[in-house]
């Protein structure tokens, strides 16, 4: 941790050229401080790193690779490893690799997109419902324990199964499952904030409600959020993983990891490399991103770090 | 408490209802009947079809008989079966609640020991070691544990059949898959609340009485620290309901959860209500009876209730 800059009493008659602000803020800033902390912790280190190879992985993987996630090669279907296919073709022959590839870009893509989804919305809410207070806060927390109280892995197969898949619906399924705990914490921390002073002092020099919300109230809240955020796209892709192993999830041929998985868990009999890689990859990636969102909390908050 | 029990008994009430009554509409109000995926059959069939099922009258008159039939106890016919949904809830229901209780006592005697374990011993090779290994069984969810487990201990070593409920030893795999995850967390969890009750005042006392350490961590701290867990019942509940879709389509396994996800693929409408309402019910008598240990377990909550 970077010490504080102390300014004993002599250093202060010195002139003002020392004690520019700008310096000041650049030697303490929150991510800066954070920063610092997150490199010293090697496995948060080590997840960061795992998570930016997953994404390269996904994201660039499919352009490089001589097949397209549809080819389809019925000669060759179900085979080993080879220096073709160097995780083996799946069911049509398709090469399995590039399959895991594409299906990782689905499992973060949703993973990231139905975050920010669900971030919004529960931003939003929790702010407006924390920053109002009184009856319309009652109001509206009282739907939020209501949402909580119905059994939403139900919810989320019934829809999945009425309504015409798309990734879409996905994205609006998982977004609205998840915004609900990002409500609750934020409106906790605005009702902690709008109390304090410069608050008050923004109300008193006529600012909108609309503009203290968006410009002093949550930028304060963003530490927790992002933390929040980071633990909040594993679950998310853990949920998508889980619809796509029930059939629910994206539409074949488009691969996620969830659908891989569930192919290989078919074949384990015969090929049990279909599901040990893409189990591995998955796995991998969820263990990276928690580890990284328990090593972000740690960073922008030492005091909540483990004891 | 007895005015806190009956109001909370009113509510799941009202919980049950709401989640009864969204089910039924929403599975009605999606295009597509559970006959239009069918071979394609003359129109006065389907009318006939639908008038024995008493699908053709107005919504409302029809979720009015559902629930003058379900307070008489019958929960409807099925269209894919013979059987009626009580005769399929009958049959399915026994062999989740069994897979289910296997679960959660695996979780709470694996679970529980580590977490006070680590937190009897933090900071030290046992605390770093089993909550390492607390956070690999939280990243494998059940669709990436089970077919793990189906190919170590039923393809590699053959101990075990890969699917199927017949005898005995076919209880341990599915059990094992569903379980895990919640001794995870319940290591986790109870671990948390221990440690948290272990920094207090109350407990430096005790040490500085002269209580063996054994005795502060079993009878001072451990009624306090298990508070967290108890609160964590209700969702880990929830969890294995859920986790046994995927557990139960893995395993093979005869329950009522892969007849709740091929009813919601076949629009079966009063199976998926029949079902649903069972998961309803289920969740929020859980849900009550972890408020009401709660409560017992904490004498503060007693006191705000009483205010």
């Amino acid at each position: 941790m970077i010490p504080p800059i102390q300014v004993s009493a002599s250093e202060s008659r010195l002139p003002v050229v020392n004690l520019d602000p700008a310096q000041l803020e650049e030697g303490s800033s929150l991510w800066a401080d954070a920063w610092h902390r997150l490199k010293k912790n090697r496995l948060a280190l080590l997840s960061f790193w795992i998570v930016v190879f997953m994404g390269v992985f996904c994201f660039v993987g499919p352009f490089l690779s001589p097949y397209s996630y549809i080819d389809q090669d019925l000669m060759r279907t179900l085979e080993s490893p080879s220096w073709a296919h160097p995780f083996g073709t799946d069911d049509l022959g398709r090469d399995q690799l590039t399959r895991l590839m594409v299906g990782g870009r689905v499992s973060l893509g949703v993973g990231i997109i139905a975050t920010v989804v669900s971030l919004m919305i529960g931003v939003v809410f929790g702010a407006v419902a924390a920053y109002l207070g009184g009856k319309i806060d009652n109001a509206m927390m009282r739907f939020v324990d209501v949402l909580y109280a119905l059994p939403f892995t139900i919810f989320v197969i019934l829809l999945m199964t009425i309504f015409e898949r798309s990734i879409l619906l996905l994205f609006v399924v998982i977004g609205a499952v998840e915004w609900l705990t990002m409500a609750r914490i934020v409106r906790g921390q605005v009702q902690a904030l709008r109390r304090q002073e410069f608050v008050e002092a923004a109300i008193s020099l006529g600012l909108s409600t609309r503009r203290i919300l968006l410009r002093h109230i949550i930028p304060n809240v963003l530490g927790v959020v992002v933390v929040f955020a980071t633990l909040t796209v594993p679950a998310v892709i853990l949920l998508e993983s889980f619809l796509s192993f029930l059939g629910l999830g994206v539409q074949a041929p488009l691969p996620s990891w969830g659908s891989l998985i569930k192919l290989g868990s078919d074949n384990i009999q015969q090929f049990p490399h279909l599901l040990i890689v893409p189990s591995f990859f998955f796995s991998l990636t969820l263990f990276a991103l928690n580890f990284l969102g328990d090593g972000l909390r740690d960073a922008l908050d030492p005091k909540s770090s483990r004891d | 408490m007895f005015k806190f029990i009956l109001f909370r008994l009113f509510q799941s009430v009202v919980v049950v209802f709401a989640i009864l009554t969204l089910t039924f509409f929403m599975v009605r109000l999606t295009p597509g009947g559970p006959f239009s995926a069918e071979r394609r059959m003359p129109a006065y069939i389907l009318e006939r079809i639908n008038a024995y099922y008493g699908l053709d009258q107005p919504l409302f008159k029809q979720f009015g008989n559902y629930l003058g039939n379900l307070l008489r106890g019958d929960l409807g016919p099925t269209f894919t079966e013979t059987r009626t949904v009580n005769e399929i809830i009958a049959a399915t229901f026994p062999v989740s609640a069994e897979l289910g209780l296997w679960a959660l006592l695996i979780a709470l005697i694996l679970g529980l020991p580590v977490g006070i374990l680590a937190a009897a011993k933090r900071n030290s090779v046992i605390d770093y070691g089993t909550m390492s290994a607390a956070m690999v069984g939280i990243c494998l969810p059940t669709f990436v544990m089970g077919p793990i487990l189906a190919l170590i201990f039923g393809v590699w070593l053959r101990w075990f059949n890969v699917s199927g409920w017949f005898t005995a030893a076919d209880r341990v795999l599915p059990a094992l898959t569903l379980g895990l995850v919640y001794a995870a967390y319940f290591a986790r969890i109870t671990r948390g609340g221990m440690l948290e009750i272990l920094n207090q005042d109350f407990i430096r006392t005790a040490e500085a009485k002269g209580v063996s350490s054994r005795n502060i961590l079993l009878k001072h701290a451990l009624k306090g620290g298990l508070l967290p867990m108890v609160s964590f019942m209700g969702p880990a509940i929830a969890g294995i309901i859920s986790g046994s879709f995927v557990v139960e389509t893995i395993f093979q396994v005869p329950g009522i959860g892969r007849q709740f996800v091929s009813a919601a693929f076949d629009r079966d409408y009063f199976l998926v209500q029949g079902t649903v309402l069972v998961y309803a019910i289920l969740i929020t008598l859980a849900n009550l009876g972890v408020d009401i240990i709660q409560v017992m377990l904490n004498p503060r909550l007693r006191f705000e209730d009483s205010q």
